[in-house]
């Protein structure tokens, strides 16, 4: 049943993919939708098996790789970390495939499309049920691909590839970090399973290396590794770049990939390593700190794009943000718990964002929009859940996970605890609410309140999507409002037992009960702040108090913010182009065409022809010259046996003479 | 009195004088063959001396074969140089670069 769970989605892929052209698009519709479903009620199972029963599984397939002390095999290993990731990949999955199903309808290439969103559901189950780093490997590298194929879907559209390979580019940089984890964690444990690895981690916790003349906790060295890898897949700050640019690809794919499954594979992966970073601070700290910038930079971005689909994927960098500081504040579980939570209702804001561009035939810019909710009432309920849940409105599911997160950062602020990154997390945290809740209702505003800037053509046409679309909507709906409530006390409860061995917070990093005996005012903070957020926006929506707004400096920011905080700009200007320069002026211009070249081939064609001339002008016809050459001969026959005995330098002298004469 | 050493320089004096007389003539073609004829002189020479030196006719042999080999080579020589005067009509040394490279 375990394995079913994995081989489903690939059977799937192999059939879409494959008989795409023979069962046509109900038949791949169909069967593609068939296997994620039964693989999600598979998944069900496991996590009542595995979560609720408090089993764990191993299973070994084969042997893999092994040579000398390296030992690695096909084998899975499903604990409560595992299924969680299980459910929440296959439940977003199934619904996806529904949806994409009709979002899709008049592609020509829907097989094709089922068969990389199945090839993506089966990478992303290799990740999370891997038991050892390079089986994770796998997986990790395998959606990075999935993703590639799925941003660049629409393979015609120049913007398409060139965020497809942005994506795939800037991922690698986190891989290549990831690898280098891999590395040090086999130079260190001399083995890449995790159970191997986090048994010896306390043992090794006070052993060092030497990277790059510096003397380093080997722990801490993973660790960063590590998180590089992490950076990389989940869009932190320094790597976030591609996220955005990811929305190139179809909305069904946005919602799959890069809110509910591929970026929350970097979290995964910190999650899954609690029990090696919480043995180094350092790592906790950098964690701490980019998981707060991450936050606090995201949110603000979103807050001045205007294209709708940049909104939410911003809102996914801003969440990843909180997750990673969370895990830096060794608080696993609820980073843990977030994610889950997040995907429902990331996925949920996604697809309805499809569905509005579905419906206004694929209008992506929301000051074109507006007053849609008489004509996609059902859609607008959904998108206001959604973003109700997303800015941690009271007793949907975002506020049990984020709200909490934030109470736990204001634990960091007690002065005995003497952790500043910590502070620094909850007042970026804090800020970020009052940036989500607000540009989440700067979106509905525009889309569906304000009045319209659509045009007459569109806004007759426009329509709700049938019940193909609608039924994931719903059910995702469902999940937002009531999987917080419901899986509250399972995974984030005091005391609970469902983490198991999965997740290991040390006793001097734990808070959950000062968390709990909080003030009520600080409590309050994040609620306040994310109305602040709602009213603030409503305010300047309902009044358009941003007439008055508009000066110089604000449109700077604006300006500022709408483009990214230019770190693209900085990018290219910095990273890209000169990397590029590089490679073509020196690396290829100067050394590949130049300088090997001149000492190879080119060189000696050169060289040979000048040489041979110098050869032939020795006949010169002259009977004389040839005497002279005869004797010259004679005697440097008689230097060299002689002068062989008694001078020892003189191969010397006559390379020397060879040299003058040919030069 | 003739001792070895001595006689061995003569030869190889005259093996020298006969060397630089090829080598700084530019002009006339006899004057290479004459050289070239006490060249093979400077040889037989050092063979004679060397054969009484060492008590071994196999020296003076070798010098009656060089000999012979010496007035066949110029009389093919000599041949080889009226036939040329007769095409070319010039036998100045430094004309003859039909076979420049």
């Amino acid at each position: 049943m375990y394995l079913l769970i994995l081989l489903l989605p690939l059977l799937g892929a192999l059939f879409s993919g494959f008989s795409g052209r023979f069962s046509g698009h109900k038949g791949v519709g169909l069967i593609s939708l068939l296997c994620v479903i039964l693989s999600m009620l598979l998944s069900f199972l496991a996590f009542y098996e595995v979560g609720l029963m408090g089993l764990s599984h191993h299973l070994t397939i084969s042997s893999w790789i092994d040579v000398g002390v390296l030992k690695i095999s096909w084998s899975f290993l499903f604990d409560s970390l595992t299924v969680t990731m299980l459910v929440v990949i296959t439940v977003i999955s199934s619904l996806v495939h529904l949806y994409s199903l009709e979002y899709m309808q008049y592609d020509p290439h829907l097989p094709r499309f089922m068969a990389f969103l199945e090839i993506f559901t089966f990478f992303m189950l290799i990740l999370v049920t891997a038991d050892n780093l390079v089986q994770m490997f796998v997986g990790w590298e395998g959606v990075g691909l999935a993703s590639y194929l799925l941003i660049n879907f629409w393979f015609t559209r120049l913007a398409a590839n060139q965020s497809a390979i942005k994506a795939l580019v800037v991922n690698r940089i986190g891989d290549f970090g990831l690898n280098l984890g891999i590395l040090t964690t086999f130079y260190t444990f001399q083995s890449v399973d995790y159970y191997t690895i986090f048994s010896l981690t306390p043992l090794l916790s006070d052993s060092f290396l030497n990277f790059g003349g510096h003397t380093i906790s080997s722990i801490t060295l993973i660790g960063i590794f590590l998180f590089i890898g992490s950076v990389g897949k989940s869009a932190q700050l320094g790597l976030h770049t591609w996220l955005p640019d990811a929305m190139e690809g179809p909305t069904p794919v946005s919602a799959l990939i890069h809110a509910a499954t591929m970026v929350t594979a970097g979290v995964f992966l910190l999650i899954r390593f609690s029990p090696l970073l919480e043995f180094s601070s350092i790592v906790l700290n950098i964690l701490i700190i980019f998981g707060s910038l991450t936050a606090f930079f995201a949110a603000m971005s979103g807050v001045f794009q205007n294209d709708l689909k940049r909104v939410i994927a911003y809102s996914t960098c801003s969440q990843l943000g909180y997750m990673v500081f969370s895990c830096g504040i060794s608080c696993y579980n609820v980073s843990m718990f977030h994610l889950a939570n997040h995907a429902f209702f990331k996925a949920l804001l996604f697809l309805s964002a499809g569905s509005v561009i579905h419906a206004l035939a694929n209008e992506q810019d929301m000051r074109r929009m507006g007053s849609l909710i008489k004509f996609l009432p059902l859609t607008y309920s959904l998108m206001l859940i959604g973003s109700l849940a997303l800015a941690g409105f009271p007793f949907l599911t975002g506020f049990y996970s984020k709200d909490f997160i934030l109470e736990l950062t204001q634990i960091t602020l007690n002065n005995n605890l003497c952790n500043i990154q910590g502070s620094f997390a909850c007042w970026l945290g804090n800020l970020s609410v009052f940036f989500t809740a607000f540009y989440s209702f700067r979106l509905i505003y525009l889309i569906f309140i304000n009045s319209t800037n659509v045009t007459r053509n569109n806004i007759f046409n426009s329509h709700e999507p049938s019940l193909c679309m609608l039924l994931p909507l719903i059910i995702l709906g469902l999940g937002s409002i009531f999987v917080g409530y419901l899986t509250k006390d399972l995974f984030i409860g005091l005391g609970t037992n469902f983490w198991n061995s999965a997740i290991l917070i040390l006793p001097n990093h734990s808070f959950f009960v000062e968390a709990e005996w909080l003030k009520i005012t600080t409590k309050w903070l994040p609620f306040v702040l994310s109305s602040l957020g709602i009213i603030l926006a409503t305010l300047i929506n309902v009044t358009q108090t941003y007439v008055y707004l508009y000066n110089k400096i604000y449109r700077y920011g604006c300006f500022l913010i709408n483009k990214k905080w230019y770190w693209d700009a900085l990018f290219n200007r910095f990273f890209v182009y000169p990397t590029l320069n590089f490679g073509y002026l020196v690396s290829f211009k100067n050394l590949d065409r130049g300088f090997i070249e001149l000492l190879g081939p080119y060189g000696f064609t050169k060289l040979i022809p000048t040489w041979s001339h110098i050869f032939s002008k020795i006949q010169s016809g002259q009977l004389s010259h040839y005497l002279f050459f005869f004797v010259l001969g004679v005697c440097l026959f008689i230097v060299i046996i002689v002068g062989n005995f008694l001078f020892h330098s003189l191969q010397l002298m006559f390379f020397y003479l060879v040299l003058i004469f040919f030069i | 009195m003739l001792t070895y050493i001595n006689s061995t320089n003569t030869s190889t004096l005259l093996f020298l004088i006969s060397v630089l007389g090829i080598f700084l003539n530019q002009k006339n073609i006899l004057v290479m063959l004459m050289s070239l004829e006490m060249m093979f002189l400077a040889v037989s020479f050092n063979l004679i001396f060397a054969s009484i030196h060492l008590d071994d006719i196999t020296g003076q042999v070798f010098s009656l074969l060089i000999l012979t080999v010496a007035a066949a080579e110029s009389s093919i020589g000599l041949a080889i140089l009226v036939i040329y005067y007769r095409i070319r009509s010039v036998i100045i040394v430094e004309l003859m670069n039909l076979m420049k490279g």
